[in-house]
């Protein structure tokens, strides 16, 4: 992969690894005693590995002028790895997790790193940030020099984007285990994992503005819209939820410039959102490009998904106070959040149903094709987890469902049912399209994936809808002589059998996610061995124009 | 019209870059920005004190364990919550929480009204096993408290780096953080006195595991959660006012 870069590429590859080094060794030795020092030897020894690999390929020949007709796909292959490999593990850590909560006992008994405190947020960055963020990345190159018909400008910066955000990704989920944390949730990595996180990102809307820029289709294509949102506001949100002041700059330690209500509402401002455009904008992105292209039909309806784009990109900034219902923050911010969480649903289904609108006359192919099937039942779950959310942001629900397994429950119906779903669909399309394949390797693993997935995820939402309830209702229900009839850990107990069920639940879909790497491994062993085949159902750089847009 | 409209900006990077941003901006701006202004949205609360270089240390170990992720410290204005943990929490109350650590999931009760609520055997005895204590508890072990010294040196970074960011830590406190930490868990030793002198008479000055001679995470920990809604009285006053 390094052959494929220019050397003048592989130059400034060796001179940012390098300077990375350089960071790494300062961290080491200013951090000493410190938490930062280990993750100073972490950016040592990571950057000193990918400089000798880049270091022996670095007298190749240069390669061929002919690339520059191809579209650069290299980082997308390897992203999608890297996205399935932090899907594992941080869904493995998620079954850890809940089977914590069923079986407390069940760890190596007194190691720090080992407790639930610690691995909970391993599990959330690992699966939102490492699965959802990576492949995010990798769709976002493909769909991007597809639907713009153009290469990327460059090929450097598309692997410093990738790698340096799998740095940031490695950082946070180390960080955790041996206790570096900001406790903000969805923003937990501290200051200088942020910072880092701040020039990736610069670096990834650099890129992206600079293809756009290059683009041969007069039009920015509507996955792109929702790539960009994703890009731009998540930058917005990082930087400032992320505001804070170290204790030295040898300490991992830092202390929030916000504190209190302030904070809480910035912190959720932040978080809300990270929801809306980490796991909803990018993700629609992803539905907008490969559901039609799967679906072979064009998008239902152009003025469906401008409605649906600036309604999110506007309402979800106002509803992060639905986090926050009768607790300190003043009144007036918390109807506010509420009535846009409620208006939200509008543009929220706007989307959904143009997504299942575009199926019709494929239904066909829903009933035959797991791939499709999979961002079929992704749009529902979309859509379901929009209408669910839009009824917990209203007061009286929210005074049941807030601090309950409820909330759990509607995260998990969004974050499996339709953050995985679409992201696996996609990729099922995807795999062949890259390793130039005609098809997975396996569609029978597909349809066991589908079945395990939705069984899991179903499982798993049900068992968090009545634990959450019944423990919302338990510590409400007061007896006839006017007192609370249950104690908590009354509520605690009836909470058992749902624990075990979620476990199982996410066991189920945990197996489905190793039954997608094994599929994608043969895949991509297939590929290797029939390097002759032809490039199926991708598009050309140039010519044949009018294919090249889905749903245009 | 507005599809023709739309048509152009679709044609235009940049200007697609800035609709989105400003677009995306008014909501943050208009709910966030007028909380740093406006006067009701923290109370007043003449009483309130800050936490000891012992308590924030002890308030660091909580972050970092993640006990945020299963307990909240936010009770809201609903009847049940407030028969069952105490008075509602105000904002005045996590005025100096950089981060706050109001929480988002009960996994175990709320702790906002915690401090007095235990003896501080009871906490460490639960910290070591809570099922020793609690059989049904779901809550893991943090034996390593007990094992860990306490890093201190540094306290007096930390009380700068709080003051930086606002909390009005003075010049003597920030000096003395070292001594203050020894101090407060070892009450018998020369430099107890110190400490209730700059945080006031009411301070916890205890050995909080039990062992005045070696001061651990386990010391912090208990220090901090014994003062957990205890800064001030306001929240108690407002309620007691309420029901007059
Ligand atoms: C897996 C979730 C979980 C984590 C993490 C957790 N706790 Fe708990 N905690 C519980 C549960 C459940 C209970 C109720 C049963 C009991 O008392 O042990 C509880 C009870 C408590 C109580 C008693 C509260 C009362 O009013 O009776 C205290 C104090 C406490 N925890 C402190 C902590 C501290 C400090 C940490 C971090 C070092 C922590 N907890 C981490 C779940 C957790
Ligand atoms: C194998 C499947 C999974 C299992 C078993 C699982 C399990 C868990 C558990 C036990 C928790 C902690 C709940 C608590 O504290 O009570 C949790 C939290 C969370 N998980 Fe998962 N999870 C899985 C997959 C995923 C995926 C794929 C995503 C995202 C794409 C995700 C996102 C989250 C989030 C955001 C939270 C925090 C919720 C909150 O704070 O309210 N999980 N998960
Ligand atoms: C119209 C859209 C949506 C609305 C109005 C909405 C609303 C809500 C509400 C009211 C809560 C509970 C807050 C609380 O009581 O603490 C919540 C929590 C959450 N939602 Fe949604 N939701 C929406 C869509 C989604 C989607 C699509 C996802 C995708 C995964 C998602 C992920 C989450 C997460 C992760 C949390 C937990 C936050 C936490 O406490 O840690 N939401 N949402």
């Amino acid at each position: 992969m390094v052959t494929g870069l220019t050397v003048s590429e592989r130059h400034m590859a060796l001179f940012v690894l390098g300077a990375l080094a350089l960071a790494g060794l300062a961290m080491a030795v200013g951090g000493r005693g410190d938490p930062l020092a280990v993750h100073g030897y972490i950016v040592l020894a990571f950057s000193l590995g990918l400089g000798f690999v880049v270091l022996s390929a670095l007298f190749a020949p240069e390669p061929p002028e002919s690339r520059l007709s191809e579209y650069y796909d290299d980082p997308t292959r390897v992203g999608i790895i890297l996205s399935l490999a932090w899907a594992v593990a941080g869904m493995f850590v998620g079954v850890w997790v809940a089977a914590l909560l069923a079986w407390p006992e069940l760890t190596f008994v007194d190691s720090a790193w080992a407790s639930f405190g610690r691995l909970r947020p391993v599990h959330t960055s690992g699966v939102i940030f490492g699965f959802g963020g990576n492949a995010l990345i990798a769709t976002s190159f493909h769909v991007l020099q597809r639907t713009s018909r153009a290469r990327l400008p460059d090929q450097f910066s598309p692997w410093f984007v990738l790698i340096g955000y799998n740095l940031f990704c490695l950082i946070a989920a180390s960080g955790y285990l041996i206790g570096v944390t900001q406790s903000k949730e969805y923003a937990e990595p501290e200051w200088y994992a942020d910072i880092w996180l701040v020039i990736v990102w610069v670096a990834y809307f650099v890129l992206y503005i600079r293809t756009l820029q290059r683009r041969k289709e007069p039009h920015i294509y509507v996955a792109n819209w929702y790539y960009m949102a994703f890009i731009l506001v998540v930058a917005v949100l990082h930087i400032v939820n992320n505001l804070a002041v170290p204790v030295t700059f040898g300490h991992a330690k830092s202390y929030s410039l916000f504190s209190g209500v302030q904070d809480a509402m910035t912190q959720w401002w932040y978080g809300h959102n990270a929801v809306a455009f980490f796991l909803t904008s990018g993700f629609l992105g992803m539905m907008y490009y490969y559901l039609p292209k799967r679906a072979g039909r064009p998008i239902f309806s152009y003025r469906l998904s401008i409605i649906s784009f600036w309604g999110i990109t506007f309402m979800y900034m106002w509803a992060g106070a639905h986090h926050l219902h009768y607790t300190a923050l003043p009144q007036w911010v918390q109807t506010l959040g509420m009535t846009f969480s409620l208006v939200l649903l509008v543009p929220s289904w706007a989307s959904a149903g143009n997504a299942l609108a575009t199926l019709n006359g494929a239904w066909h192919k829903v009933r035959d094709d797991a791939t499709l099937r999979f961002m079929m039942v992704a749009a529902v779950f979309y859509g379901l987890s929009t209408f669910e959310g839009s009824f917990m942001a209203i007061r009286a629900v929210n005074s049941l469902s807030h601090y309950t397994d409820w909330t759990v429950g509607h995260v998990h119906a969004g974050a499996l049912g339709w953050v995985a779903m679409i992201t696996f669909g996609s990729l099922y399309a995807l795999v062949p399209w890259m390793w130039k394949t005609e098809r997975m390797y396996s569609p029978r693993l597909i349809e066991l994936h589908f079945w395990l997935a939705l069984a899991g995820t179903v499982v798993y939402v049900f068992a968090m809808w009545n634990s959450g309830i019944i423990q919302g209702l338990m510590w409400r229900t007061y007896n006839d002589s006017g007192t609370l009839a249950y104690s908590f850990i009354d509520s605690l107990v009836a909470m058992h059998p749902y624990y075990i069920a979620r476990a199982f639940g996410g066991l189920l879909f945990l197996t489905g996610a190793v039954v997608c790497c094994v599929n994608v491994a043969m895949t991509i062993r297939m590929a290797r061995h029939a390097r002759k085949a032809e490039a199926g159902g991708d598009v050309p750089l140039y010519g044949q124009a009018g294919a090249a847009q889905a749903g245009e | 019209m507005k599809e023709f409209f739309h048509r152009k900006i679709e044609r235009n990077a940049i200007g697609f870059v800035l609709a989105i941003v400003g677009v995306a901006s008014i909501g943050g701006l208009v709910e966030i920005a007028p909380l740093f202004t406006i006067h009701e949205t923290v109370e007043e609360a003449p009483d309130m004190r800050l936490y000891t270089p012992l308590e924030l240390a002890g308030r660091n170990i909580y972050i970092r364990e993640g006990c945020y992720a299963c307990h909240s410290q936010m009770i809201r204005t609903l009847r049940d919550e407030v028969e069952r943990y105490g008075p509602y929490s105000l904002a005045v109350e996590s005025k100096y929480d950089h981060p706050m650590l109001w929480g988002s999931k009960r996994t175990g009760p709320d702790l906002a009204r915690l401090g007095g609520k235990y003896s501080d055997a009871w906490h460490v005895a639960h910290l070591m096993n809570p099922r020793d204590v609690v059989p049904e508890s779901v809550m893991p072990r943090y034996g390593w408290l007990k094992r860990n010294a306490l890093r201190i040196d540094d306290l007096g970074e930390h009380l700068a780096a709080q003051r930086d960011v606002g909390v009005p830590y003075t010049d003597a406190m920030i000096e003395n953080a070292v001594a203050d930490a020894r101090g407060q868990a070892n009450p018998d030793g020369p430099e107890a006195g110190g400490v209730a002198e700059r945080y006031g008479e009411a301070t916890n000055v205890r050995a909080f595991d039990g062992n005045p001679g070696t001061l651990t995470e386990m010391d912090a920990l208990v220090a901090y959660l014994q003062i957990v809604g205890q800064l001030t009285q306001a929240a108690h006053q407002e309620t007691a006012a309420k029901e007059e």
